[in-house]
Formats: structure tokens, C-alpha cells, sequence
């Protein structure tokens, strides 16, 4: 079964590189372009795996995860946080928020694409 | 290769948007608005950039941009208040960042000084602790140290600072073995162990006893099972809520272990209600039935009130369309409009009734017909914002370049225009702009003795008139200094040096080529061209460029331009037994005078006499150099048209036969630019007709003799 993929970010660039480094891993790639929009699509898509952005319009990357963690669906799916800060205090926030893990951009395809893989099990 | 090359492209675009937004937040904050949402979106912006650049590795502009985002995060911390200064240096920063973008689009590079020069004074606005922590950053980003990755282990280190068991405990040993499929389901062990942590002091103790010799490994298949010892007061039910959600995709197994002084069930009720092997997990949610077990709960469930908060924000769908297929869609549009007059005219021509039914649908369709062409003319459309967004860097550059002080308020920005009209205004309104700050605008010193603001302003705006667009340009400043127009014109040349012209001509003499007023050219607004390019430009566009000033007030350009570049509501006349098009735009009304209204000056000049007024007359044959086949005596047909200085003119025709919409079909593409002609068009017989450039034809009246010349140009384009 492919992987589902669902990027969340309100940068366009940031969502087409991921979607491209996605599906040249073989991965199938949706996007959203905020947290409400990710939040609708991670219920339209169900999701093997979400990366999202964290400060984003409407609702950010902690609202996505916390949104998806209380949920009743697929909510302990593995949540990458793609984010620019290195920020310890970030990283602990997105961890009590219940991230799986985080990518510092500019992320390196290879190992956003291990990272994917480790955590949603697919076969490299 | 390419689907870099493209997302660089979406990168260029999306900074575009983001300069977009940028510029808007900044804007709020400048008429007050800081509330923390506008910060955050500006922070957003810059954040944004940032991020995409440094996937294109463009250290230059993430360097930067990270250096305005830490100014813009203090703001957004509200460790920094926004005084007018700050905003000062936040704006020169984005025009900045914006050149940067430029730079980096086209893979040329800014000169490092000037940049330093910006981080300097960003740099201003951080205190002394935080610059030395973000001299420090820089380099982090900067060595792209790919993927800091940072989660619980896979193995079986568990938090360490689980509470110390209280009295009341239990201990509980949990055997775990994890299928495959809770990997496939996203599901990960640690934060199993996680949450158990939470509810008591916990061993985990890897069990590899199942792992296979290496020529059997499959690493899709899990070996590896979990011996968890729990030391907790929570109650077996909370112990299964941790492993709610990985039901039937472990074998898991829970026994109370009766290490504890205290009282508690006796193991073999725990066994029993798990039974081991535990693979069915049924029994679990059947032992602890008070736990909460949902798995298959409907997925709008969760995303329904979701959907509800998103209705509000959700902006307008778009739909990204690549501009040929919009421009073929346009042209055949066009022939559909074509095809519509032609048919309507052979329906004219039958011997049919008005009434009849095929004239009923010979007007439907062309209703339909023009529907259909003003909803594809509105895909072309574009607002007129982003354009007035880059003009108000061009005022601050400006206002710098010449120790001016100068804001712009822009009006209208919603306002739609076509695409290439947007695009083609960009140079003559740039220059139109650096116009008024340069030469519109006093220095901050005489405004003070003027008795106005230091500050000038301009105004920039676009409104819908009739069918037709209207920007205007309108500075505070000094208003034209008529005196010096007219000496300059004289001392070049221009003019005879004993004429005499009334305000509205002296101020046109600022559009002949060659004038130009600053007496040295400046390196700003000079650049070796002047107006006369801004209104070529305009011209071009099918539009007309007027100005008026008011000493002391101010000066004020407007532009006319039409809605779209490929149809225009045109008169039907005939011009010496041609077929011709006169654009309405440009007609004031059509006048048969009688004789009494028409007087002779000298041996060739003619004028119509209206009220008080006298019209000068141009022979639209003879100044396209036909040959007169009208009787001189005949009463003419005259249009009146109104040049963009309120100077009217009558031109001479023979017959006026309608008014309809034609298709402007280029003539430079098809044969060559020709004096006094802009467009043909095809008309519903199927000849080709040649629409007039009335203003250049009313125009050439004033005897300039440069003016064909300058008609080719006209008809060129820019």
C-alpha cells in the first residue's frame, strides 16, 4: 500500500517541494495550505503520515496536532513538524503537543524521506 | 530537473504574494492597525521567504530575511514597540528583501555592502544580548545542517522522570509485541511507553528472543517484542487506555504482578480478563467496558466543527490557468463576435420582418455572444493592486534618492484591469510616479515655508469611468511652473519663440519628445526619456494621458485606459467611400453644422463655431492622405473629440452608418504601423476595416512636423 502523505504548510514553495520529494520517494502526496485546511483534509484523506508546517493563518501547526491527537480517527498517526526554529523550547512545545518528530528546513530529501519511512513502517 | 526548476518558479511567484502581503500588513500598521494578527502575518511573510529560499539554497536572501524576521519576532513579542522609526526601517527592509528576491530570480547578486547596510540598521532595533545571540544564528542557518531530528527512540529508553511510586501501587508487567501493521497504521511504540510513563515508574526490557538469522530477516516484520514492567496506582482500565488504539494490531498481554505491600486484586482476575495470547483483543473492551473504545467513530465526526470554523476563513477557490489557453479562448472569442456581426448583418438584409423569429435570435446570440466575451474578458483581469503596492517602494526610493519626504495613498486598489495593460503600465507609471516626487514634489524645507507638511503626498488611484479605467497621479507639490515650460520649450526650439499658448497647451509641451524641465538631468526621473514616452506608452494601451495643475496645489496626471485590448465599442463611418472605425471613447458627440457655424482662417484652416467656442476642423481623408472625393461645398459630417488637454477638434467625415462593438485585430503583425491608424477590425460583411487614432489625427493639427514620425512610434507600441 502506498503511503499517503499530507503536507501542511502555507507556503506554496515549501508544499511543492514536499510533494515532490514525496513522490519521487513513491509516496502519494496531499496538500494543505493552513491548520483548518489541514485539519478537513487529514479527516477527507486519512493519512499515513502528516508534516506540517507550525506558524501558519487560521490555525497553527500545535492546533493541527492537537486537532488530530483528540480526535477519534487515525490520531496517533505520525506528525512531523517542519519548521525553521531549532528553538529547544519549540521542540518541547511540539513534542507535550504530541509531534512524532521534527524537520529543521532546509530539509535534506533523503532524510525527510528516512524519517517518513521509520515512522510510518513503508518499506525503503 | 524541471520540477525544481518549476517549484523555483512557485517559489518567485509565492514571494511575489508574500511581498504582496507584506506590504499590506505594513501598510495597516502604518495607519495604526498592530494588533498581534497583522505582525504575525507580516513575520509570516518574511518567515515564509526564508523558508523557500533556503530550499534554493539563496544564502543571501535567507540571511537576510532571517535578520528582518528576528526584528519582526521582537515586534511580534512585543519586546519592541512600533514607533514610526522602527516601521521606517521595517518598510526600507522589505523594499530590500524584495530586491534581494529580485536578485536571487535573476541569478545576480546584490552588493554586500548594501545589504550590510540594511542589517545594520535592523540590527539597530536589537538589543546588545540578542544581537551577540543572533550573530550566532546566521551560521546556524547557514550551515544547513540538513535534518535535526529529535524523537523518542525507537528502543527502550523511557522517560526518566517518572514519579516515585506512591503508597497505593501496583506493579503490572505489560508484554507487548507489535504487529506490522501498527507501522502501517502510523503508530509508534515509544509513545505507548510515553504514556504509560506517565501513570507510574516503568522498566521496558527488549525481548529479541523471536529475532530470526539474517538470510530470514524481513525487516517489514516486526521480531521485536517488549517487556514492560509498570509501577503504577492507576487502575488496569487507565493501563488499557494507553493501548486503546493499537487493538488488534499487537499481541499484548497484562498481569498484575503482586510486588506491592498493599492489597490488591489477585492475578489471576487480570489474566483472565486478558487472556493469553492475547491477539483477540475483544476480550479487553469486554473486561474493561467502562473504557472508552471507539476506533471506527465516523471520520466528519471530528472534522465537522472544523469544517464549520473554515467556511469563515476559506478564501475564494482559484484555479491557476496558463495564459495561452486564456488567449485562445479570447481569440476565438473574438471570431465568435466576428461571426455574430456577420450573421446579424445578412439577417439585416432579409426580407424578413422585425418581428420575425430569427431576428429574436439573431439578438439573443449576440447577447449571448457579448456575455460570453465580457465573463472570458474578466479571466484576463487583474486588480490594479500589486502594481500600486511597487509604486509605493518607487516613492520611498524616490524620496531618498532626491532628501525628499514623500508618502503614497492608494485609492481603488480592488479596481480590475487586463493583464497585459497591468503590465504594460508598469514603466510609464513608475516613471510617472518618480515624476512627481522628483519634479511634483518641494523639498521638506520649502513645504515648511509653504506652510504644508514636510511629508508630501501622492496620491495614486484607479476608479471605473464609462467604460474605462482612470489612474491618476496626483502630488501636493508646487504645481507646474508654467513660466519655465514655456521658456524651455522656446530655448529648445519646440515652439516659435513669439507664441503664445494658453495654460492647457503649455502644460501638454511636458508630453513632446525632447522636453524635458530638469535643467540637469537628474539620475532619478531623467534616465534620457520623458513624458512623451509615459503617453507613447499610454497611447499604445488604447488610453489617453491628461494633466492639470494648480500653482502651488499640486499637479495631477490621469490616465484613461479601456477595460480590455481586444474589443472596443467603435463608430461605423465611411471616410472617402472607405469603411473606417472611430472609437466612441473618444467622441464627444457628432455634429452636421449648418453653414453659419463654419468659418475659414486663411486658405486652409476651418473652424466650428459652437456657443463662444471655436473648433479647429481636420479632413480625416486628407490627413490620411486620400484623396478628397467630397465636394467641397457639401455641409461635412464632423466628430468632435476631445484630445486629453479639454482641447476639442472636429473631424471630417462623410457618412456615420452605426456603432457596435468590433475585435482589434493588430496591423503591425499582419502589415505595418500606418500614421493616424491604430487597429483594423473585421466587420460583420467580412471586409476589414481600419480603425482611426482620432487623438493622433486631431493631434496632428498643431503642425508638429514630427508628428508622423511619432505616430509610427505610437502605432509600435512600446
Amino acid at each position: 500500500m502506498t503511503i499517503k502523505v499530507l503536507a501542511i504548510d502555507d507556503s506554496r514553495t515549501i508544499r511543492s517541494l514536499v510533494r515532490k520529494v514525496m513522490e519521487d520517494a513513491g509516496f502519494a502526496c496531499v496538500c494543505a495550505e493552513d491548520g483548518v485546511d489541514g485539519v478537513n483534509r487529514f479527516a477527507e484523506e486519512n493519512p499515513d503520515i502528516v508534516i506540517t508546517d507550525i506558524n501558519m493563518p487560521n490555525m497553527d501547526g500545535f492546533g493541527v496536532i492537537q486537532t488530530i491527537r483528540s480526535g477519534t480517527t487515525n490520531r496517533m498517526v505520525p506528525i512531523l513538524v517542519l519548521t525553521t526554529e531549532s528553538a529547544d523550547h519549540l521542540k518541547a512545545r511540539a513534542r507535550e503537543a504530541g509531534a512524532t518528530g521534527w524537520i529543521v528546513k532546509p530539509f535534506d530529501d533523503e532524510t525527510i524521506v528516512s524519517l517518513v519511512r521509520r515512522v510510518t513502517g513503508a518499506r525503503g | 530537473m524541471s520540477t525544481m526548476n518549476s517549484i523555483r518558479d512557485t517559489f518567485f511567484e509565492e514571494c511575489e504574494d508574500l511581498l504582496a502581503d507584506l506590504s499590506d500588513g505594513f501598510a495597516a500598521m502604518q495607519s495604526g492597525t498592530h494588533d498581534s494578527e497583522t505582525v504575525n502575518a507580516v513575520f509570516r511573510a518574511v518567515h515564509s521567504i526564508k523558508g523557500g529560499a533556503g530550499a534554493f539554497q539563496l544564502t543571501d536572501l535567507v540571511a537576510f530575511a532571517h535578520r528582518f524576521e528576528t526584528v519582526l519576532d521582537e515586534l511580534r513579542a512585543n519586546r519592541l514597540a512600533l514607533v514610526p522609526e522602527l516601521l521606517f526601517t521595517l518598510l526600507r527592509s522589505a523594499d530590500h528583501l524584495s530586491v534581494l528576491i529580485e536578485a536571487a530570480r535573476g541569478e545576480t547578486s546584490v552588493d554586500n555592502q548594501v545589504t550590510a547596510g540594511f542589517v545594520a540598521a535592523l540590527d539597530l532595533w536589537l538589543d546588545d544580548k540578542n544581537s551577540a545571540e543572533r550573530a550566532i544564528a546566521p551560521e546556524e542557518t547557514f550551515s544547513f545542517a540538513p535534518v535535526v531530528l529529535d524523537f523518542p527512540d525507537l528502543g527502550i529508553d523511557v522517560p526518566q522522570n517518572s514519579p516515585e511510586p506512591v503508597a497505593d501501587t501496583h506493579s503490572y508487567e505489560i508484554e507487548f509485541w507489535p504487529k506490522s501493521s501498527l507501522f502501517a497504521n502510523g503508530h509508534e511504540p515509544a509513545f505507548l511507553f510515553d504514556g504509560l510513563a506517565q501513570m507510574g515508574r516503568i522498566q521496558a526490557k527488549i525481548d529479541l528472543s523471536n529475532l530470526p538469522e539474517w538470510d530470514q530477516f524481513d525487516p517489514s516484520i516486526p521480531f521485536i517484542g517488549w517487556k514492560i514492567v509498570l509501577e503504577t496506582a492507576a487502575s488496569p482500565a487507565e493501563i488499557k487506555s494507553v493501548f486503546e488504539f493499537v487493538e488488534g494490531l499487537c499481541d499484548l498481554r497484562i498481569t498484575l504482578q503482586d510486588v506491592s505491600a498493599s492489597p490488591a486484586p489477585p492475578a489471576e482476575e487480570i489474566a483472565q480478563a486478558v487472556p493469553v495470547p492475547a491477539a483477540a483483543p475483544a476480550p479487553i473492551a469486554a473486561a474493561v467496558s467502562s473504557a472508552p473504545i471507539t476506533p471506527s467513530a465516523p471520520v466528519s465526526a471530528a472534522a465537522k466543527p472544523v469544517a464549520a470554523a473554515a467556511d469563515t476563513h476559506a478564501p475564494k477557490p482559484t484555479l491557476r490557468v496558463d495564459l495561452d489557453r486564456v488567449d485562445r479562448l479570447i481569440n476565438a472569442v473574438g471570431e465568435l463576435i466576428i461571426n455574430q456581426a456577420m450573421i446579424a448583418q445578412r439577417v439585416a438584409e432579409l426580407p424578413v420582418t422585425t418581428d420575425s423569429e430569427v431576428v429574436t435570435y439573431v439578438e439573443d446570440y449576440r447577447l449571448l455572444a457579448r456575455d460570453i466575451q465580457e465573463a472570458v474578458m474578466a479571466i484576463r483581469a487583474q486588480p490594479v493592486k500589486p502594481l500600486f503596492q511597487r509604486m509605493s517602494r518607487i516613492v520611498r526610493e524616490a524620496a531618498d534618492a532626491t532628501g525628499k519626504s514623500a508618502q503614497l495613498l492608494a485609492f481603488g486598489e480592488e479596481i480590475e484591469v487586463d493583464k497585459t495593460v497591468i503590465e504594460r503600465l508598469a514603466d510609464p507609471l513608475t516613471h510617472m510616479i518618480r515624476n512627481a516626487v522628483d519634479h511634483g514634489l518641494e523639498t521638506p524645507e520649502d513645504r515648511k515655508r509653504a506652510g504644508k507638511d514636510p511629508c508630501g503626498i501622492i496620491k495614486l488611484s484607479a476608479a471605473h469611468r464609462s467604460g474605462r479605467v482612470i489612474i491618476t497621479i496626483k502630488d501636493d507639490g508646487a504645481g507646474l511652473n508654467r513660466p519655465r515650460i514655456l521658456k524651455i520649450a522656446k530655448d529648445k526650439g519646440l515652439i516659435p519663440a513669439d507664441a503664445e499658448l494658453a495654460d492647457a497647451d503649455i502644460d501638454s509641451l511636458l508630453f513632446m519628445p525632447g522636453f524635458s524641465t530638469a535643467s540637469k538631468v537628474s539620475n532619478l526621473s531623467g534616465r534620457g526619456v520623458g513624458l512623451d514616452v509615459v503617453r507613447t506608452a499610454v497611447t499604445a494601451l488604447g488610453g489617453r494621458v491628461a494633466i492639470s495643475s494648480t500653482p502651488g496645489f499640486g499637479t495631477e496626471f490621469t490616465i484613461s485606459l479601456p477595460l480590455t485590448l481586444a474589443v472596443m465599442d467603435g463608430m461605423i463611418v465611411s471616410v472617402n467611400g472607405q469603411t473606417m472605425v472611430a472609437p466612441i471613447s473618444s467622441i464627444l458627440e457628432t455634429i452636421r453644422p449648418s453653414p453659419s457655424e463654419l468659418h475659414s482662417v486663411g486658405a486652409h484652416a476651418k473652424f466650428l463655431s459652437i456657443g463662444d467656442k471655436f473648433i479647429p476642423i481636420v479632413d480625416v481623408a486628407e490627413s490620411l492622405g486620400l484623396n478628397r472625393g467630397r465636394q467641397e461645398n457639401q455641409t461635412p459630417l464632423l466628430l468632435l473629440v476631445e484630445s486629453e488637454n479639454q482641447s476639442q477638434c472636429a473631424l471630417i467625415v462623410d457618412e456615420v452608418h452605426d456603432q457596435r462593438q468590433v475585435v482589434i485585430k493588430g496591423l503591425e503583425h499582419n502589415f505595418r504601423s500606418v500614421a493616424g491608424v491604430s487597429a483594423a477590425t473585421v466587420l460583420g460583411n467580412g471586409h476589414i476595416a481600419l480603425i482611426l487614432d482620432l487623438d493622433a489625427i486631431a493631434f496632428q493639427r498643431t503642425g508638429n512636423q514630427d508628428q508622423p514620425a511619432e505616430l509610427g512610434l505610437l502605432a509600435k507600441g512600446i
